[in-house]
Parts: C-alpha cells; sequence; structure tokens
C-alpha cells in the first residue's frame, strides 16, 4: 500500500450553515485526483451523513481521512453521548431527532443505514458518556 | 429533457440556473435529506418543499440535475447564494408538487 493523502478536519457542533464543509472538501480533492463520480457520490454521501451527526448528535468531532490509490479511509470521531443501542440506531426510520431538526429536513433515521449503503466497510463503535467512532472504507475499484 | 423545457412545462421562476442545457433524466419527490440522499439518482429532477441551505448540499451531493421547489416555497437567503456558489440549478413553481410531476413531462 503507497503513502496516504491525509485531511483532517474539525467539525463544529449544531452549526448548521458549516455543517458539510469537510465532506465537501474531501469531494473536491477526489474530484482533482481524478477519482471516478460514481465513488466520489458514494464518498461524499456517506461522509456528508457521518458529519451530519457528528454536528446534530454529537456536538461536534473530528473527521480524519485517508486517500489511497485504490480506496479511501475516513473515521469520524466524536466525544458526544454516545449511543446506548446501536443496532436499533442502525433500523431504517430510527431518529431521536428533534422536531426543530426535523424542520431542517434530518431525523428521518436514514443517515446510518445510508453510510452502510454506500460504503464497502462500515463499522461503528460507541460508548454512552464517551463518544461515537464510525470509520468507513469506500473502494475506487 | 433540458431544464429550460422543464422551466417552460411547469411555468417555473428561474432562482439561478448554471447550466440550463443540462439534461434531466427521471426524477425525486421527498423533503427528508437523508431519504433523498439514499434515493434521488443522480441528473433526476429534486422535487421537494424544503428551502434551506442543507438543500443545496444535498443536490450537490447527489448530483441532481435540478431542484423543484414547489408549492410557491421561495428559498431562503442561505439556499440561493449557495446555489449561485456551488453552481446548481434551481427553480420554483407555484404547483404542488403532485402537479409539478404530472406537468413536468419527465
Ligand atoms: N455521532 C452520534 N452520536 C450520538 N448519537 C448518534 C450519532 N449518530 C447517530 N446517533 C443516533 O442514532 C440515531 C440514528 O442516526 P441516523 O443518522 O440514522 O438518523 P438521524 O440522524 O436521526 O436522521 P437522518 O440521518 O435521517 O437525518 C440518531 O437519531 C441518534 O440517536
Ligand atoms: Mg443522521
Amino acid at each position: 500500500m503507497s503513502e496516504a493523502l491525509r485531511l483532517e478536519f474539525n467539525v463544529a457542533g449544531n452549526n448548521f450553515i458549516s455543517a458539510g464543509s469537510a465532506s465537501d472538501e474531501v469531494k473536491k480533492t477526489l474530484k482533482m485526483l481524478g477519482i471516478g463520480a460514481q465513488f466520489i457520490r458514494k464518498v461524499a454521501i456517506a461522509m456528508y451523513e457521518g458529519e451530519i451527526n457528528m454536528v446534530i448528535h454529537a456536538g461536534g468531532g473530528r473527521a480524519i481521512v485517508d486517500i489511497f490509490p485504490e480506496k479511501i479511509k475516513i473515521v469520524l470521531q466524536d466525544e458526544g453521548p454516545g449511543i446506548p443501542d446501536i443496532e436499533l440506531a442502525m433500523k431504517e426510520g430510527y431518529s431521536t431527532a428533534t422536531d426543530n431538526i426535523r424542520d431542517l429536513g434530518f431525523g428521518a433515521g436514514m443517515g446510518l443505514p445510508n453510510m452502510k449503503k454506500y460504503t464497502d466497510e462500515f463499522l461503528i463503535e460507541s460508548e454512552v458518556g464517551v463518544g461515537t467512532t464510525v470509520t468507513m472504507v469506500v473502494n475506487f475499484i | 429533457m433540458k431544464i429550460n423545457e422543464l422551466v417552460k412545462n411547469l411555468n417555473a421562476s428561474v432562482v439561478y440556473c448554471e447550466d440550463a442545457e443540462r439534461e434531466v433524466i427521471g426524477g425525486y419527490c421527498g423533503d427528508f435529506l437523508s431519504v433523498v440522499m439514499g434515493k434521488a439518482p443522480a441528473d433526476s429532477g429534486w422535487f421537494t418543499i424544503m428551502n434551506n441551505q442543507n438543500v443545496a448540499a444535498v443536490a450537490s451531493l447527489t448530483d441532481v440535475a435540478v431542484i423543484i421547489l414547489c408549492e410557491g416555497v421561495k428559498p431562503d437567503d442561505l439556499l440561493r447564494s449557495k446555489a449561485e456558489s456551488v453552481g446548481l440549478n434551481l427553480i420554483t413553481t407555484d404547483l404542488s408538487v403532485f402537479d409539478a410531476v404530472l406537468k413536468s413531462g419527465l
């Protein structure tokens, strides 16, 4: 495996104006590197969902992105409240979002299922009171 | 169908159009952003009544060809400016989502 290009971002909590800027940056970088549009779409959607989850549910967090010639690895880390029941959280339609979050168009409970759907590897680890880490890999082949 | 034909069919107002000649293939109706991200095909027309800046992010990520704001909904200032800066195609119509789809000819 050759050397990775690493990008790191701080994701601000509860800020819907800056939300999405990290995934936007990754999308631009992949485009510049000449990665195929169908892969960029998967990466951008999965990362945006994860970024938005940190913004809404965790008071912000960090994104560490490693780009290799053949794949991308995205790690999203937060020190939010954690997820008590991951299996439940992964269910389509399950959401704890409040009404004012729903008014913004979030809270369908489809974010985590989308992240799983659009990635080749998806791992979510969470501890209540400690935080959540999501690791995603998308292969460019 | 090209975006300018769609504008005609819907008697729509153009908020911002980066590329009126862009081809629109099919469509998707929805307001929950992650449902749209899971299901809207690239190059389709997205019919919605959601009008905040996150709509611009989702349209750009999913690479839909055009956002059609229905029911007389107008974009808020942030959505308008983001559509311009990202280079999206954003139109509005007074038609309901249902009627807009029927009249679109898509
Ligand atoms: N980083 C996180 N920290 C704490 N809780 C989380 C985190 N990510 C997800 N959750 C929990 O898992 C639930 C399901 O997440 P998911 O992204 O699928 O749906 P949502 O964010 O509620 O709505 P949508 O993503 O459709 O807008 C959330 O409602 C929340 O309770
Ligand atoms: Mg979510």
